[in-house]
């Protein structure tokens, strides 16, 4: 084996211990995948058809928290994905679904462990998942607006995807 | 040093994404006797339904091959393997050498005895050109008979709806999609093909295929004529060994690999449809003609190929099978049997079904109808086999997630969440 | 059923043109003020639940709400006043006394606000606290007579001794009253920062043990959670006889609150209300409080220093000087403002005295008799701002306790709807929907932050002053002038008036 890539991960975890089932991590994530990122009003009112959130809010009261898209090391819904549309970016881990090409037949939802990938019905039927916001430069929406600190990000050093994994970086 | 890849669907591309992560520089021929850029097969109801373009159909971006540093020799088809001297032959007689083989030709139609077969208009529903074929007759009124009331001919009787076919869909089981839905699922199926003027007849076989040298009609084993413009076999599908039959690979009902997908043959490996690999939950051998099956399968060749040590042994079939507007997903087993426990909840009004089977407290299957998000947390519990006494009760109930958990089981598997 | 007196005390403003309907605020009132109507679609609001804390307004992601005084007025009368007419209402509707949290809204006058400091000029001059080491550090506890020293060293032990950074500690608010996350939050910002924390009458819990000394243990008339555990895990113990949200009178848990972990750690059963008896019972005279502290001190093998706290009432620096004399090493005085999670509301506003007078009070009779080094004064009953802790120290304090402020920083906002156990932020709650409001990784970071806060303008005051050392503040009236006060104000302020 010649390739020692090694990358920093990010991932979103959530303390369920503090989130307080505002859903506010919900209003941001429509928010910034709408074309109004920056006025929530109009984001709201005027979008024709407002995105879904991507991060999924389980709540039985008094528990709660936030959970989405962990763009895993090894990306079940890359790999089910019969159309190719469901990507994962080499060097970040990201995984985004192109949604021109996605049909919609939810083999991802079949294949993704946490439960994390929604079916839009608004327009062509597509898969809808969180994208770690790369839109906005990569610092997740909910992440920054959570008032309670329950979400955080965290750095995981991967070793070319595989086996040995060292927790660096912002590890809280 | 050369790697050869015979196929070139998605068993294939799993194996060069498998092989190009190790492994930069060593050669790889991919052979195929398609001479299309690799495509999704699945996708070819959508083609045929209009929803996707023929450009949309590519698996892979169209700078693919050239990306990865793979020599491709499409529409060539490969002949015969000589595995003493590592060489496969293809029809234009080039002789092609490799130090690592992969066979990943896939699968091919069944076609059952019937009269007639030998008629115009009578298409499989397996690739490209079948629907190519299809198209230029399924036009706005005409009339089409399916055969086989499985996954893939319900597909190509959905895309025939959506381009105004009439259609009759004949079945010799009792139920339609009887290895993955049970009678009450298919009930609820039904109706939706009912709704949309979609004619079912099931407990029933095509004896002859009647008309001139066009297929025009269908004359059933009851007695029954139909007549119609043109006809789909969607029977079934076998492994496609037929490159190798009779070569001295250990060969079952397809090529029989080993959890590193190695086969009988040293440097020879196979993945994907044509490979008969083991399916933990059946605890037995058999081909699992899926998507991700398949790319998982090739993958591990892919890496192993290079020299690696990776291993497949957690492979099980599952399915998402939207049928027109009714979503459809299974994984694991899917019928009742002894030994199993089942959990059922039926909503009516909803259209709404969702079935467990459970065997000493794991999870072994599910069938979700019309509802079915977060079905993934369902299938790595299966993948997973871990204990689920705890949840039970609420398998199925509204917005079942991670909250039912109890609270280890479910940090656990938050806080470990993406790190494989 | 008859008719109901009562209306509403605010209004609730919903800017239609930013409401987003996202129900944020349905989801977070306590008081159910917000809800979604599915027929109409739209979020909407019951004015009548409304008491003002504003959860709603400050977790709105569009700003678009506001809470307003109702605009219901009565006909202009400065005797009968809106509230004065409200309370007989509700007092002829329940038949019950009126309860209230947090502490004494009326407007009487705040002491704090009649002095003003001094400033050097020429002759002393000012100190620059960014280029001169300044110490706020301080010492509680009882001081010798004098010191004997040997050969460079001390020749004869200390008594006992809290050390703390800076002169300002967190004062007693029971686990029960408040919420657990509440009680951590205070716990660890006082571990981290070199002060105390008070553990009220509630007890300690044991998740708090790890913080023990930055721990004041609190024993109370009801004696909740008292055990020798208990009482060897703090850095100090403190008798409490009385409070000044509601002297004379003991605490006052409802059941509701009192859930598993405040059970377990009051040592009572769950749901049982838990109240404090007036008195001590085995305190009747001076001579049993001696013996109490005593026995304290017996049971702590004298590691620890023993405090008393009272409330600030008539007669208080005769008070003190018993208690000093009964051998208390602090003496915490606290003043008719102080808070409280559920007192009422006739005690909290009437009994009592402003802790500015009683603080220079007692000052001046302990050292008149010549025994203020016996022991540490801590004032409390509502510091507001560094600058009330700067005019503490200078009327004679060793240092001050705050709790209010505390809560503020903590999200409180001041609702007094305490006793409700419906607090929105987390705060004077047990119930575990609002609890984790309270995340002590955020409120560990602001309470932090109002200690370095404070103590930056403390220093920048002392440094005007011409002071580097908090101990050349205590008891220094000179640095305080009185203005707007009476001569009798002055004259037990021990202070001058501005001019003079």
């Amino acid at each position: 084996m010649d390739n020692n890539k090694v990358s920093n991960r990010k991932r979103i975890y959530a303390k369920e211990e503090v989130c307080i089932g505002c859903r506010l991590c919900e209003v941001h994530c429509v928010v910034a995948h709408s074309q109004y990122k920056n006025d929530i009003v109009k984001a709201y009112k005027k979008s024709p058809q407002r995105p879904l959130s991507r991060i999924l809010v389980e709540e039985t009261r008094p528990v709660s928290f936030g959970l989405q898209c962990r763009h895993c090391d090894d990306p079940k819904c890359v790999k089910a994905c019969i159309t190719g549309a469901m990507q994962q970016d080499p060097d970040t881990g990201i995984v985004t679904n192109d949604e021109s090409r996605c049909i919609g037949c939810w083999t991802c939802i079949l294949a993704c462990p946490y439960g994390v990938i929604k079916r839009d019905f608004k327009g062509r039927k597509v898969a809808s998942k969180c994208d770690f916001c790369i839109d906005l430069g990569g610092s997740p929406a909910c992440v920054k607006n959570c008032p309670n600190e329950a979400l955080y990000v965290d750095e995981v050093r991967v070793l070319n995807n595989e086996e040995s994994k060292e927790k660096g970086g912002t590890a809280k | 040093m050369s790697y050869v890849i015979i196929g070139n669907s998605t068993a294939a591309v799993g194996a060069i994404e498998g092989i190009r992560k190790y492994d930069s520089s060593t050669p790889v021929t991919v052979v195929s006797d398609e001479p299309y850029h690799t495509y999704s097969r699945p996708l070819i109801s959508y083609y045929l339904g209009g929803k996707v373009t023929k450009e949309n159909m590519i698996y892979r971006p169209l700078d693919f091959y050239q990306r990865n540093n793979i020599r491709t020799m499409l529409g060539i088809k490969a002949m015969s393997v000589d595995y003493s001297n590592k060489t496969v032959l293809l029809e234009n007689g080039e002789k092609l050498g490799y130090s690592k083989l992969l066979l990943a030709t896939g699968g091919k139609p069944f076609i059952p005895p019937m009269g007639g077969l030998d008629k115009k208009n009578i298409f499989n529903f397996i690739k490209m050109d079948d629907v190519k074929a299809i198209e230029k007759v399924a036009v706005r009124g005409s009339k089409a008979v399916v055969i086989g009331a499985s996954f893939s001919g319900l597909k190509a009787v959905e895309a025939l709806v959506k381009r105004n076919v009439s259609v009759t869909v004949i079945d010799i089981m009792s139920r339609i999609m009887p290895r993955v839905l049970d009678d009450t699922a298919a009930a609820i199926a039904a109706k939706t093909l009912k709704d949309h003027d979609v004619k079912v007849l099931l407990n029933n076989t095509v004896e002859t295929i009647l008309g001139e040298d066009t297929a025009a009609g269908v004359l059933l084993k009851d007695g029954t004529k139909i007549d119609c413009d043109f006809i789909i076999l969607a029977i079934g599908v076998r492994c496609n060994t037929d490159l190798v039959k009779d070569s001295g690979i250990k060969i079952n009902r397809g090529i029989v690999v080993d959890e590193k997908m190695q086969t009988s043959i040293p440097d020879v490996y196979a993945a994907g449809d044509v490979a008969e690999g083991y399916n933990f939950i059946e605890e037995k051998m058999m081909e699992i003609a899926i998507i991700p099956n398949a790319y998982y399968q090739g993958e591990t060749a892919g890496a192993n190929m290079t020299g690696g040590n990776k291993t497949f042994n957690d492979g099980f079939i599952m399915n998402s099978m939207p049928l027109l507007d009714l979503p459809i997903i299974s994984a694991g087993i899917s019928e009742d049997r002894e030994g199993i426990e089942v959990i059922s909840k039926f909503e009516p009004e909803k259209d709404t079904y969702k079935k467990f089977y459970i065997s000493d407290n794991r999870l072994v299957g599910y069938l979700l109808i019309n509802e079915v998000d977060r079905a993934g947390i369902y299938t790595d519990m299966i993948r997973n086999q871990s204990d689920i006494t705890a949840l039970k009760t609420s398998l199925g109930a509204e917005g079942f997630g991670f909250i039912n958990f109890p609270k280890d089981m479910r940090k656990e598997k938050m806080q470990k969440g993406g790190a494989a | 059923m008859s008719l109901d007196y009562s209306t509403s005390e605010f209004t609730i403003n919903r800017d239609k043109d930013r409401c987003i309907d996202c129900q944020v605020c349905v989801r977070q009132c306590a008081n159910e003020a917000h809800y979604y109507d599915d027929e109409e679609q739209k979020v909407c609001s019951d004015e009548h639940k409304c008491v003002n804390c504003h959860r709603c307004v400050t977790l709105c992601p569009t700003r678009a709400l506001s809470i307003k005084k109702h605009e219901l007025e009565f006909r202009a009368n400065a005797n009968w006043t809106e509230n004065a007419i409200k309370d007989i209402y509700k007092q002829a509707a329940t038949g019950g006394i009126l309860l209230t949290g947090m502490g004494n809204d009326r407007p009487y006058p705040i002491y704090w606000d009649h002095m003003l400091l001094n400033a050097s000029q020429v002759t002393n001059p000012s100190i620059d606290p960014l280029r001169e080491p300044m110490e706020l550090k301080t010492f509680l506890g009882r001081k010798p007579e004098s010191l004997k020293v040997e050969n460079g060293k001390l020749a004869e032990k200390l008594p006992p001794q809290l050390e703390l950074e800076i002169p300002i500690m967190f004062s007693a608010m029971s686990f029960g009253s408040i919420s657990l996350n509440a009680c951590k939050s205070m716990a660890q910002t006082a571990y981290e920062n070199g002060i105390m924390y008070n553990t009220g009458e509630g007890g300690l819990h044991r998740d708090l043990y790890k913080y023990g000394r930055n721990t004041i243990v609190q024993v109370a008339s009801g004696r909740f959670g008292v055990h020798p555990g208990y009482l060897n895990a703090g850095a100090a113990i403190e008798i409490k006889i009385g409070q000044g949200a509601k002297p004379g009178i003991g605490g006052h848990l409802p059941g509701e609150k009192v859930e598993a972990e405040v059970s377990l750690t009051r040592m009572i059963p769950q749901g049982s209300d838990a109240i404090s008896p007036a008195p001590h019972h085995d305190i009747y005279s001076i001579e049993d409080l001696r013996q109490l502290i005593f026995a304290l001190k017996e049971a702590t093998n004298y590691t620890k220093p023993i405090s008393v706290k009272i409330a600030a009432v008539h007669n208080v620096a005769a008070i003190c000087s018993g208690i000093a004399r009964a051998g208390a090493d602090i003496i915490a005085i606290d003043g008719y403002r102080g808070g409280t999670g559920a007192a009422p509301t006739r005690i909290r506003d009437n009994v009592g005295i402003p802790v500015e007078l009683a603080l220079a009070a007692v000052d001046t009779r302990l050292r008149d008799e010549g025994i203020r080094n016996q022991v540490s004064i801590v004032c409390g009953g509502s510091v507001r701002n560094s600058a009330d802790i700067i005019k503490a120290i200078a009327l004679g304090a060793d240092a001050v306790y705050i709790a209010s402020s505390a809560l503020l920083t903590m999200g409180c906002h001041m609702c007094q709807k305490c006793y409700t156990g419906k607090c929105n932020w987390g705060i004077a709650t047990q119930d575990p929907n609002l609890t984790k409001r309270l995340n002590p990784e955020i409120a560990v970071k602001r309470l932090t932050n109002l200690l370095h806060a404070w103590s930056h303008e403390m220093k920048e005051m002392l440094g005007g002053m011409g002071i580097n050392a908090i101990e050349s503040l205590r008891g220094n009236r000179h640095m305080l002038r009185g203005i707007g006060l009476s001569d009798r104000d002055l004259n037990i302020l021990g202070i001058k008036a501005a001019g003079e």
